[in-house]
């Protein structure tokens, strides 16, 4: 059936040389960890991404009870927690994906590092694995403040004091992310459209670089 | 001046394919433009909005203050986007030794927590995250890199009102 239904767009589209430009490669034996253990340095690049999988795939669910707004923001996430089915679950995947997803992009950035592959001619891949880094930081700060509760509140209030102390622009930094002068009803609408839209597209399209300058270049060699 | 005999005079003359990458280039900077601006004002809008001065609020009488500070509650009526609420501030109210009644704004000029006075029985103003030290005029003398704020305040048929918050003016 399965097969049929390949054939079938396959005689119309030509799809088989799409994946495999995408899935047939060889994967080199220094980083196979089925040859050498150590090797496991080489997956956390792909655990972070698995790791993402997760936090887009989550918090595209979190979104079907969350509500940004001041008044219901605590009493929807608490609903969808304590009544929904699951609802500990898959807050718990975008919970503990949030602070996972940092420690896997840790991880990976210190074997780039200390294979050095982030050298020529993969510097652009280093800058991008940088903004990508950025961008993770931004939705971990932007996804804070959704649950609304004292915790969130105020974590937010010490990052926009932080963002003031940026000279000279920093006020207006500060105001511009508040969307006014507190932390209130309009800044969390503007968290929520960064969260969710903003920086997941910008983390899409980098990722899209980033696995494109892999492929064009390969594999970093053996050390 | 240049003498050009037998040479053709040069017309600076602009090619077909400049001409159409200027207009074709132009229109589509334009409509570009027409498309993200609206946005990024959209976005900006509330650095740009008008801010209300906040008015003068009663908050205790005169001779309710003393050299201690003492912390005093008021509220305010603050307008946030669509939301309107009474929302409460503190101040805590002493009077100088020059006899001048002020009060500072409870927000720790390090990272903006929350200080309490004389938490540690050292006639000081504490802050709890990460140890900022203030005299009771509000100077600091740790950690923070600012004196604490101050508000206005207007004294009026014995009764302390208190109004927007400013820089520190007393150390
Ligand atoms: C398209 C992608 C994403 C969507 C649609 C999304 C959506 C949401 C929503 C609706 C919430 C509020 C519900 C709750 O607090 O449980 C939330 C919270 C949160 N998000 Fe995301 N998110 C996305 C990606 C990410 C990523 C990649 C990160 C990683 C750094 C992240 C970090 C957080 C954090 C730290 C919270 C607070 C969670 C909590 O306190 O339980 N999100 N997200
Ligand atoms: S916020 Fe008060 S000491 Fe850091």
């Amino acid at each position: 059936m399965f097969k049929a239904v390949y054939n079938w767009i396959d005689e119309r589209l030509d799809v088989a040389p799409l994946w495999r430009d995408v899935a047939d490669h060889e994967v080199p034996e220094h980083v196979n960890p089925a040859h050498h253990f150590s090797a496991f340095v080489y997956c956390f690049g792909g655990l972070t991404f698995f790791i993402t999988v997760i936090q887009i795939l989550s918090g595209m669910f979190l979104t079907m009870y969350f509500v940004p707004d001041i008044n219901n923001a605590y009493a929807s996430v608490d609903y969808l927690q304590h009544k929904v089915a699951f609802g500990g679950i898959v807050r718990g995947m975008h919970h503990w994906g949030a602070s996972l997803v940092i420690v896997m992009m840790f991880l990976h950035t210190l074997r780039v590092f200390f294979t050095g592959s982030y050298k020529a001619p993969r510097e652009m891949n280093w800058v991008v694995g940088m903004l990508i880094f950025f961008i993770m930081l931004g939705l971990g700060f932007t996804g804070y403040l959704l649950p609304w509760d004292n915790k969130a509140y105020f974590a937010t209030k010490v990052g926009m004091q932080i963002a003031e102390s940026v000279p000279y622009i920093g006020v207006y930094l500060k105001e511009l992310m508040q969307g006014g002068t507190i932390v209130g009803a309009q800044t969390l609408t503007r968290f929520f459209a960064i969260h969710v839209f903003f920086l997941p597209g910008a983390l899409l399209a980098l990722m899209a670089a980033h696995f494109f300058m892999i492929r064009k270049q390969g594999i970093s060699g053996p050390l | 001046m240049s003498n050009h005999e037998g040479q053709k005079p040069v017309r600076k003359e602009m090619s077909r394919r400049q001409f159409l990458s200027y207009t074709l280039g132009g229109t589509t900077a334009f409509m570009a433009g027409g498309v993200v601006l609206p946005m990024v004002r959209f976005a900006v809008d509330p650095i740009l909005q008008k801010k209300e001065k906040s008015a003068f609020i009663k908050v205790v009488e005169e001779s309710k203050i003393t050299n201690d500070p003492v912390e005093y509650k008021f509220k305010i009526h603050q307008v946030d986007g669509w939301y309107e609420s009474e929302a409460e501030l503190v101040a805590w109210v002493s009077k100088g030794a020059d006899g001048k009644i002020f009060a500072l704004s409870p927000v720790c000029k390090h990272l903006g927590c929350t200080i309490g006075w004389n938490t540690e029985q050292s006639d000081q103003y504490v802050c709890p995250c990460h140890g900022a030290h203030y005299t009771r005029d509000g100077k600091n003398l740790s950690v923070a890199p600012k004196p604490l704020d101050e508000y206005q305040v207007e004294l009026k048929d014995g009764f302390v009102y208190l109004g927007p918050i400013v820089a520190n003016t007393r150390v």
